[in-house]
């Protein structure tokens, strides 16, 4: 029982980092490149305008499916690896 | 054949294509009214899904919107898309793991209280209902357009196809018929969308024609879309904003909101495994991406197009823009589909300064009155209604009548998924949480399915005279539904997954903190429920705190909901150990298969 716990908590610990570490990417894409810094990659040119544009309307969208697709990938090792798979 | 028997067509077979559904796939028991007996594949699902959160706006307006605003509208893309990956990581696969068919059933069992639950489904009740408003007149505007019904025949016609497959097949028969309806609407928002990449930029895949050369400029399409904006006194198409902070909450509030809206979550308790839910949301992400990514490049292409017919002259290789000003477009030689759009009231032509031609440019930008008056102008004189971009589009680029066809009966397949999943939603939460659990646990499970489908009828009534007798505040209703369910659900579900130590008295002061803040929040510029006359301040951009709009206020809401939670649940008594428990078998995917019905 203190075993399956620790188990548990070790995979819990383990997908909530890995969710933190999605989330950044998330917020750096759409937050990040495509509002924020937007200015400071104006000199960086996309078809007839910028890269931040370029993040705004297409960019985050794919990163967006890849971060999904990545961390179901890696939730199923994980799954597998603490032996919490059905 | 006549376009009108044409769309009558498409839009007749693949009615029959939907009843035939609702046939195959009636639910015979609670398990398949609520979540399609729990079986789904998870691309199935995630098709469905992409149907289900594609509504009438997505397809008919979104692209518009995008025209008209540029890239200070990128919000809309990235928020309804963005949401998606907080739903996949912070919510779907465990209240998947949780197995119950209700997201007040959550709330209600986590919390370990009524009134949490009941808290919840009032927050979904409102969201939903304000929600499927805008799917009933969006199907109403498609059915008057196009088959020449009255806008009330279209509403009723709407409402009766729904019924029949939602009623009798429950979230069984919704599942497979938003299946069909996403194939439906796909083809039609891409056929036309490659057509005119293909004239502008020889380039047949919209997202990447809007990044290449204008063909008959030799200009990239942004960079020829820019110089002929600001040859009639318009901003960049791509020009930055400045209240860079007022963006950031408004995408964040419209991801919290898509994460938060209960008839998206409730499509992921129909996939068999925890697995399958986060793949499922990665799924309706990709087909959800294939008509966000193409919209971009329809409202760009559509938006030059639109210059392009109104100043033929300033579309090739322009030395001076001048002269191609002068030769505006003569109204008496306007193309046709300009004059099909006039008899609906959505395209309006007052010829202000008598001279016979079309003026369209920024009358607003005082920095370019003189340029204007120089040129013999005395005012825009062609209104556009942004909503018909997507629609005229099969017009605007010449296409083959059928594909009109297509476009109608894409357009009522948007609305029509949308509309059935939150009668669903709606109709669960009163016959499984307000009746079963809350009034009379005994009932059968006859008796439940009985309830579930008289709510449901109730449900589509309700929403059938709202889309007869739209309330007036029916364009704001967007704030309203992402509002409450990203300041009031979001942070609830996921505190109650994430947080061990929430307790009830902490998650309800929580959700009635977000949601109160909020509703007090656009009141105060948008009216008490949005009665026009009764806001206290204007609804202007000097008005608003920190330069915050009321539709970026949910964003603000949740933290708020997160920092009250917080607070209180500290200042009171930990959860019960049932409790914690609870929360530990939801974070582990393990036994997903076994945990269904009670």
């Amino acid at each position: 029982m203190a075993d399956d716990k620790s188990n548990a908590a070790a995979y819990w610990k383990a997908n909530v980092r890995l969710i933190a570490g999605c989330l950044v990417v998330w917020a750096f894409v759409s937050y990040g490149c495509a509002i924020l810094f937007r200015p400071l990659l104006a000199g960086i040119p996309v078809g007839g305008t910028d890269l931040g544009f370029w993040f705004a309307q297409q960019g985050s969208i794919l990163t967006f499916i890849v971060l999904i697709f990545f961390y179901a990938w890696k939730m199923n090792k994980l799954d597998e690896k603490f032996g919490l798979g059905e | 054949m006549s376009q009108f028997a044409i769309n009558l067509l498409f839009v007749g077979a693949s009615f029959a294509l939907y009843i035939g559904i609702a046939v195959w796939a009636r639910a015979g028991s609670t398990k398949d009214f609520y979540v399609a007996g729990g079986g789904v594949h998870p691309i199935t699902n995630g098709m469905a899904t992409a149907a289900d959160w594609m509504s009438a706006a997505s397809f008919i307006s979104m692209a518009g919107l995008l025209a008209s605003g540029g890239y200070a509208n990128s919000s809309f893309l990235m928020g309804w898309t963005g949401g998606y990956v907080i739903l996949a990581m912070l919510l779907a696969p465990y209240l998947r793991k949780f197995g119950k068919f209700t997201v007040p059933d959550f709330i209600g069992d986590r919390f370990y209280s009524n009134t949490a639950r009941l808290v919840a489904v009032i927050c979904l009740v409102v969201a939903s209902v304000t929600y499927v408003i805008g799917q009933m007149t969006g199907a109403g505007v498609a059915f008057s357009r196009f088959l020449e019904v009255s806008n009330t025949w279209g509403i009723w016609i709407a409402a009766f196809i729904v019924f029949l497959y939602a009623v009798f097949g429950g979230m069984k028969g919704i599942t497979y018929t938003q299946v069909a309806q996403y194939v439906v609407l796909i083809i039609a928002y891409t056929i036309p969308a490659v057509f005119i990449a293909m004239q502008l930029t020889g380039n047949p895949i919209p997202m990447f024609g809007m990044f290449s050369t204008h063909t008959e400029s030799g200009l990239p399409l942004l960079t020829k879309l820019n110089t002929v904006l600001n040859e009639l006194g318009f901003r960049d198409y791509t020009a930055d904003v400045d209240n860079k902070l007022n963006m950031v909450l408004f995408t964040l509030s419209l991801m919290v909101g898509t994460a938060g809206l209960p008839h998206v979550i409730i499509r992921f308790f129909t996939v068999p495994k925890v697995a399958d839910a986060r793949w499922s949301a990665g799924w309706a992400l990709v087909f959800i991406a294939l008509l966000y990514l193409t919209a971009p490049a329809v409202a760009s292409m559509a938006r030059l197009n639109l210059m392009t017919t109104v100043y033929p002259q300033a579309a090739g290789q322009v030395e001076n823009y001048e002269e191609a000003m002068d030769n505006a477009l003569v109204y008496e030689e306007r193309p046709e589909w300009i004059r099909t759009w006039e008899e609906t009231g959505l395209i309006t032509f007052t010829d202000l300064n008598n001279d016979g031609r079309v003026q369209l440019y920024n009358d607003g930008n005082e920095d370019f009155a003189d340029t204007a008056e120089a040129r013999g102008w005395e005012g825009s004189e062609l209104n556009v209604n942004n909503d018909i971009l997507v629609l005229a589009n099969p017009e605007i680029a010449n296409l083959p009548p059928w594909v009109i066809g297509l476009i109608a009966a894409g357009g009522i397949a948007a609305a029509l998924s949308t509309a059935a999943g939150l009668l669903l939603a709606i109709s669960s939460a009163i016959s499984h949480d307000l009746i079963k659990t809350m009034i009379n646990p005994k009932i059968s499970e006859k008796g439940e399915m009985l309830a579930a489908r008289i709510s449901m009828g109730g449900a589509i009534l309700l929403a059938t005279y709202l889309g007869l007798n739209p309330p007036g505040f029916a364009a704001q209703t967007v704030a309203l539904a992402f509002g409450i369910a990203g300041a009031s659900l979001f942070p609830a579900l996921m505190m109650g997954i994430f947080s061990k130590r929430m307790n009830s008295k902490g998650a309800i002061a929580g959700m009635l903190a977000g949601l109160l803040c909020t509703l007090l929040y656009i009141f105060t510029y948008l009216g008490w429920l949005f009665i026009p006359g009764t806001n206290m301040l204007a609804n202007t951009a000097e008005n608003w705190v920190l330069g915050v709009s009321p539709l970026s206020f949910g964003a603000v809401g949740a933290m708020i909901n997160f920092a009250v939670a917080f607070a209180v649940s500290s200042a009171t008594e930990e959860p019960p150990q049932a409790i914690q428990d609870l929360v530990e078998s939801v974070r582990s995917p393990k036994g997903a298969g076994m945990a269904v019905d009670h």
